[in-house]
């Protein structure tokens, strides 16, 4: 008994730092999105070039479709264009931009110099359509399938290992449940 | 240089009291209604800035958390709710929005978490209290049988 009350606090102390040491593993930045398994917001954005169509949600339709966060001014956005280009060359998934809070022109411009790899890109100059994607910052990526519920979002640029470890499998289970390809 | 003390006391105590009203709120985004104006300061001292995750949305000066607090002006103006606002907030980026957590199921053990390592530590102490007692009570006994002795 005598040395249970000595062992108590120590066994209390383990199991509280084990609890926090599993903390420390976790991202703080890592905020895990409200909008999972809910249908995309109803939106519609201007274009921002008359090359490129502009995005609204009817757009989501008959394929999965990447939406993008992206803008000019964002440094991450460099990173992983060249991604995104790869990916502009499936054919069994849409990849739309939201041109986020950027500059009349500035997007156009961007996308003239480096190569456009969106079918749809929609111009959000005061970021309310983001907000409404519950977007924290640029990049951003959500997956939505063709029945246009989000399935995925990833804050970050996705490069070659993000898309491997965590979009493939969630466009495969979307394909295997049979929403990729709309009605 | 008991002047100049006083003067600097008397800045440090200003500069405190007015600390709280400043927050990261621009001239422009004011509202002329001074009690909408109030109202929507109050509900952006609860909601997190996403960005800087340790602010709400009044103290930072974070473009997004701009966004937010012009968004909610526009909301408070438009005729909507305090409960409206929030839950437009939440249903967009989850609990996560508030700096307060909501008393629910996958939070009831971080709000109880006080009182039941109160509740711990109040019987860890009476035990001890109580054996203490139990200690001091034997002890003239003992004295009284090393008299005998």
């Amino acid at each position: 008994m005598k040395r249970l009350a000595f062992l108590l606090p120590l066994i209390i102390f383990a199991l509280i730092s084990i609890y926090f040491a599993a903390g420390l593993k976790r991202d703080p930045s890592r905020i895990p999105s409200a909008l999972i398994d809910r249908p995309v917001p109803e939106f519609s954005m201007p274009a921002i070039s008359e090359d490129i169509p502009p995005f609204s949600t009817n757009d989501i339709a008959d394929k999965i479709t990447l939406i993008n966060v992206f803008a000019s001014w964002c440094i991450s956005c460099h990173v992983e264009h060249p991604f995104l280009m790869e990916l502009s060359k499936r054919d069994d998934l849409y990849i739309a931009g939201l041109n986020w809070k950027e500059r009349a022109g500035d997007g156009e411009a961007w996308l003239k110099q480096y190569g456009n790899p969106y079918d749809f890109v929609g111009d959000d100059p005061d970021g309310r359509v983001a907000i409404d994607f519950g977007v924290t910052g640029a990049p951003e990526t959500f997956i939505v399938d063709a029945k246009g519920r989000i399935r995925f979002r990833f804050a970050g640029p996705i490069t070659e290992p993000v898309w491997e470890r965590d979009i493939k499998p969630v466009i495969d289970a979307i394909k295997n449940e049979g929403a990729g390809v709309g009605a | 240089m008991a002047r100049s003390l006083r003067i600097f006391l008397a800045t440090l105590i200003l500069s405190m009291g007015a600390a709280p009203i400043v927050g990261a709120v621009e001239p422009d985004e004011v509202l002329e209604d001074e009690a909408l104006e109030e109202r929507a300061r109050a509900l952006s001292r609860q909601l997190r800035c996403v960005v800087c995750q340790s602010q709400n949305i009044d103290d930072s000066n974070a473009p997004l958390a701009k966004d937010m607090r012009i968004l909610l002006r526009e909301r408070l103006m438009a005729g909507d709710s305090d409960e409206e606002i929030i839950e437009f907030l939440v249903d967009r980026y989850g609990d996560y929005i508030l700096l307060k957590p909501p008393v629910q199921q996958n939070t009831i053990l971080l709000w109880a978490a006080p009182f039941i390592i109160f509740l711990i530590a109040g019987a860890g102490a009476g035990a001890y209290l109580i054996a203490m007692k139990k200690r001091n009570r034997d002890e003239p006994d003992d004295k009284a049988g090393n008299e005998a002795t």
